[in-house]
């Protein structure tokens, strides 16, 4: 069974079980391997992507609920937010292991998208559902502050 | 440091390696490898050709200007693969812009770790061992670069000077750059001895060059060994016993083979595993399986149960690990008397990838994809579960996306998974992707043992400490591996006493026992290894003692550590920088919140860690840790921005682990199974962090575990100065997280 959505702003048809979550579709058969598993339950946001604009958890998305929609992975990221976000990243030297580090990055875009100025309470409704074990969650804030910043000027 | 037991705790290398000869499995050619002469001449002829500038075993520098470092140390998150960068571009002088790392093959002759003996990485070792190595190979190959620069321009090599990977010669006003002297500096010989830079020349030592793995970390290009695709891989899953000990005793493979997608079901030692074109076929078809086990010899007690017989262990004698004086004697005779006792939860490492091989197994080879911390046990265990020669294992070491030491195991639990599965599967040459699942990784086992520790103490009436005596009682990380001959003596394992066999407070009467047990859970090194329940125990002890003698932790502490002038500096430094030596208790914060300060000072792995933690505790006992200040001696700093990153980062990964972590049993069934049962810190609870790195010209130490250490009593501490409650075990009571 053939399920039809954006990704990555091209038209791409896979042919998969339905059920399938999106994670290991845009990862086994797309070939974008910049998502990552960290959990299968929607408990650490490595598999963070954008749907529509909205950052949700690839790992517990079916592919048929993407049917017709827009999907960002991190390879598709080109926003001005992203391009600050990443920026930001490589400026404060956030990553550690990194394993985790897509997913924060995606959560952070979707975040300063819907709010350019976000607070220390906004980021932490936003970015606690992303879980980085090495702990560079200070970085992380510090980072978020840094690339709302970067937008504004 | 006087009794034997001690000497144990900082093993000599010759005795280690001369222990590590004797299980027979390692090569152990330590040293710098030169490239010999017929190397030279092919060398030589390579580099006519166009080929790179290879002087050594972690050095090759391209015509094109490249500079390519060869890594022999897992990069973990840690910053290994910039602070070996760094150490060989130093004096090397190279652009750091044109630094790149590779990772080393599984090559123990060239690649060992020099406090192992072996290759691996651990033990927050991977500076501290390379820096005579990389400093002396970068400087040699400066060297041979001028050389060659002297000769090719007819100029004394005296009067070349070097910046940023070019070469001067201010007199003819003539430069080159490293990749225009390749072709010559190939055929020159390599220099017996080389002079290495005044530390007052660093240009990147102690500066900030920038990480080489951040950009593809930022953009998802990074490659981890879940990335690895190779052409007609297949994807396994395994499905292994609920209870440690127990043994698939046979299988129904008949509803998971009729999952579209899976290939093969085969029995391993381990388990038994479905082989699929996909992680979601090898999921579903795992989920149909039907295994029966076996579990005649699985541990089935509870944790609890477990625990009952190290709190009865605690007051039978155990086998000396330090004995100072009569401790007994000293406290039976003193004004006051203290006990107290701490139990420490097993845990899991929970590294955010969770773990993975990728093997292709033929009859005459096995080749791995690995997040690989342990290379030569690694390639030995492979290959005899392969059936083949350690020789014919190539091991190619990829990102882990941590590991906190669960990739290192002397087992190699995930990796001889992955190729027992790869065997089972014919060894036809079909590379296999063993995953891991969340769950497979909180109930996989190889946790941070559980711990019991029983604690007394004596005062004077002056409030002097007269005696101390410590018994801990838990599982042994080194019993029953190939490292116990050359670790263990007397029966002590030092993994299970360090930090607490090697207290540093003048005590005149000191006595560290140690009970260890066995019981069927497999336990294994967790960042900072031996202290980190060892410095909790220590150090929330000695601030019981301090309130006892009416004294404030940082006094006390200090008092007793005028012998030891760095530990004392540290603590010195992390009380000024929070404030504490103004005043032990923190600004008042919000209204209906009890506000407190904790302090902690440990050395791990001879890196020197003071922490400060603020918190505030409302009403109904939640706890909100505020700020850390963390102090930290660590020798030559290498990259400061490094050093800071992994204090941040192991105070995360410590707090968390204080506050929620705990792996238990029930009936021997782990109860946990992924990050909704076994929590983890999240950035909301993130407190603010400040660091402050010692100035220091002593050889590196290791950073990437010393920071857990202090972390937890520093905050246990406080949550009593807020509140005066104190906490004995751990995890924190459920009710004081926030």
């Amino acid at each position: 069974m053939s399920t039809s959505f954006v990704l990555n702003g091209k038209p791409t048809t896979l042919d998969a079980d339905p059920t399938m979550p999106l994670l290991w579709a845009v990862r086994e058969l797309a070939g974008l391997t910049g998502t990552k598993f960290g959990c299968g339950m929607a408990l650490c946001g490595a598999c963070t992507v954008h749907l529509d604009g909205q950052a949700i958890r690839s790992c517990v998305m079916p592919l048929s609920g993407v049917a017709g929609r827009q999907v960002t992975t991190i390879e598709g990221l080109q926003s001005p937010s992203a391009k600050a976000v990443q920026a930001a990243w490589i400026a404060l030297q956030v990553p550690q292991c990194g394993y985790c580090q897509s997913g924060q990055v995606m959560s952070a875009t979707a975040l300063l998208e819907k709010n350019a100025a976000p607070s220390d309470a906004d980021i932490d409704a936003a970015m606690s559902g992303n879980i980085c074990r090495c702990g560079t969650y200070q970085r992380i804030r510090a980072a978020i502050h840094a690339a709302s910043q970067s937008i504004k000027a | 440091m006087t009794t034997d037991a001690l000497k144990l705790l900082a093993p000599t290398r010759r005795a280690f390696l001369k222990g590590a000869g004797s299980v027979g499995a390692l090569a152990l050619t330590i040293g710098f490898t030169w490239a010999g002469t017929t190397r030279r001449a092919a060398a030589s002829a390579a580099a006519a050709q166009g080929a790179p500038f290879a002087p050594n075993a972690f050095l090759r520098v391209g015509a094109d200007d490249s500079v390519t470092v060869i890594a022999k140390h897992l990069e973990m998150g840690q910053g290994s693969y910039t602070g070996i960068a760094t150490v060989l571009a130093e004096e090397l002088d190279a652009d750091w812009t044109r630094v790149r790392v590779e990772s080393a093959p599984a090559d123990a002759k060239r690649y060992a770790n020099l406090a192992f003996g072996m290759q691996g990485t651990g033990g927050s070792s991977a500076m501290a061992n390379s820096w005579e190595q990389l400093r002396d190979a970068g400087a040699k190959g400066r060297a041979m670069l001028l050389a060659a620069a002297a000769r090719d321009w007819h100029v004394p090599v005296a009067e070349l000077t070097v910046e940023k990977g070019i070469v001067y010669h201010a007199a003819s006003k003539r430069q080159g750059s490293f990749g225009s002297l390749v072709r010559t500096a190939a055929t020159l010989p390599v220099p017996a001895q080389v002079t290495l830079k005044d530390p007052k020349s660093f240009a990147l030592i102690g500066h900030y060059p920038a990480r080489v793995d951040v950009p593809a970390k930022v953009d998802g290009s990074a490659q981890f060994t879940l990335d690895v695709v190779l052409p007609g891989m297949l994807v396994a899953l395994l499905k292994r016993p609920p209870l440690f000990g127990a043994k698939a005793r046979s299988f129904d493979a008949t509803a998971a083979k009729g999952i579209d997608g899976v290939v093969n079901v085969v029995q391993v030692p381990a388990g038994v595993a479905v082989i699929a074109k996909s992680f979601w076929a090898a999921k579903l078809g795992r989920d149909a399986l039907v295994v029966e086990w076996d579990d005649s010899q699985a541990e089935k007690r509870s944790s609890s149960a477990l625990l009952a017989e190290y709190r009865r262990l605690a007051e039978q004698p155990g086998l000396a690990a330090r004995k100072d004086g009569d401790a007994a004697q000293a406290i039976a005779s003193a004004a006051h008397q203290l006990s107290a006792s701490y139990e420490f939860p097993y845990l899991a490492h929970a590294p955010m990838e969770p773990l993975d091989a990728v093997v292709k197994l033929s009859a005459s080879g096995c080749e791995i994809w690995a997040g690989d911390q342990f290379q030569t046990v690694d390639q030995k265990n492979a290959a005899s579960a392969a059936g083949l020669d350690p020789q014919q294992v190539t091991i190619h070491t990829l990102y882990a996306g941590g590991s906190f030491g669960r990739r290192a195991n002397p087992v190699s639990d995930y990796i001889v998974e992955a190729v027992s599965i790869a065997k089972a599967h014919g060894a036809d040459g079909t590379p296999i992707k063993l995953q891991w699942t969340r769950e497979d990784d909180i109930h996989g086992g190889l946790y941070r043992p559980m711990y019991f520790h029983k604690l007394e103490a004596g005062l004077s009436g002056k409030g002097e400490l007269v005696g101390w005596r410590h018994h801990i009682v838990g599982q042994s990380i080194m019993a029953d591996t190939f490292m116990a001959p050359m670790m263990i003596k007397n029966g002590i394992d030092p993994t299970s006493v360090e930090g607490a066999a090697t207290i540093a407070y003048a005590i005149p009467n000191i006595s560290v026992e140690l009970s260890t047990v066995k019981n069927g859970v497999p336990v294994l090194w967790w960042r900072v290894v031996g202290s980190s329940h060892t410095s909790f125990a220590v150090e929330a002890f000695i601030d019981e003692v301090a309130h006892a003698a009416g004294s404030d932790g940082y006094t006390f502490r200090r008092k007793l550590l005028e012998h030891e002038p760095r530990m004392k500096a540290v603590l010195e430094l992390a009380a000024e920088k929070a404030g504490w030596s103004s005043s032990p208790m923190p600004p008042m914060g919000p209204t209906g919140k009890s506000r407190g300060r904790g302090i902690a000072v440990a050395e791990a792995f001879k890196t020197l860690v003071a922490q400060v933690a603020e918190v505030s505790v409302d009403d109904a006992g939640h706890v909100r840790v505020d700020r850390v200040v963390c102090a930290v001696d660590c020798g030559t700093p290498i990259n400061p921005d490094i050093i800071t990153a992994q204090m941040e980062g192991g105070i995360g990964f410590a707090l968390g682990a204080v506050m929620y972590g705990a792996i238990t049993l029930k009936d021997g069934h782990v109860e946990q199974s992924n990050f909704n049962s076994y929590r983890v810190l999240r950035m909301n609870e993130m407190p603010k962090v400040e660091v402050y790195i010692v100035p220091s010209t002593a050889p590196p130490t290791g950073v990437g575990e010393p920071g857990v250490a202090p972390l937890g009593p520093a905050v246990a501490n406080a949550i009593f100065a807020a509140t005066g409650k104190r906490i004995h075990v751990l995890p924190f009571p459920s009710g004081t997280a926030a």
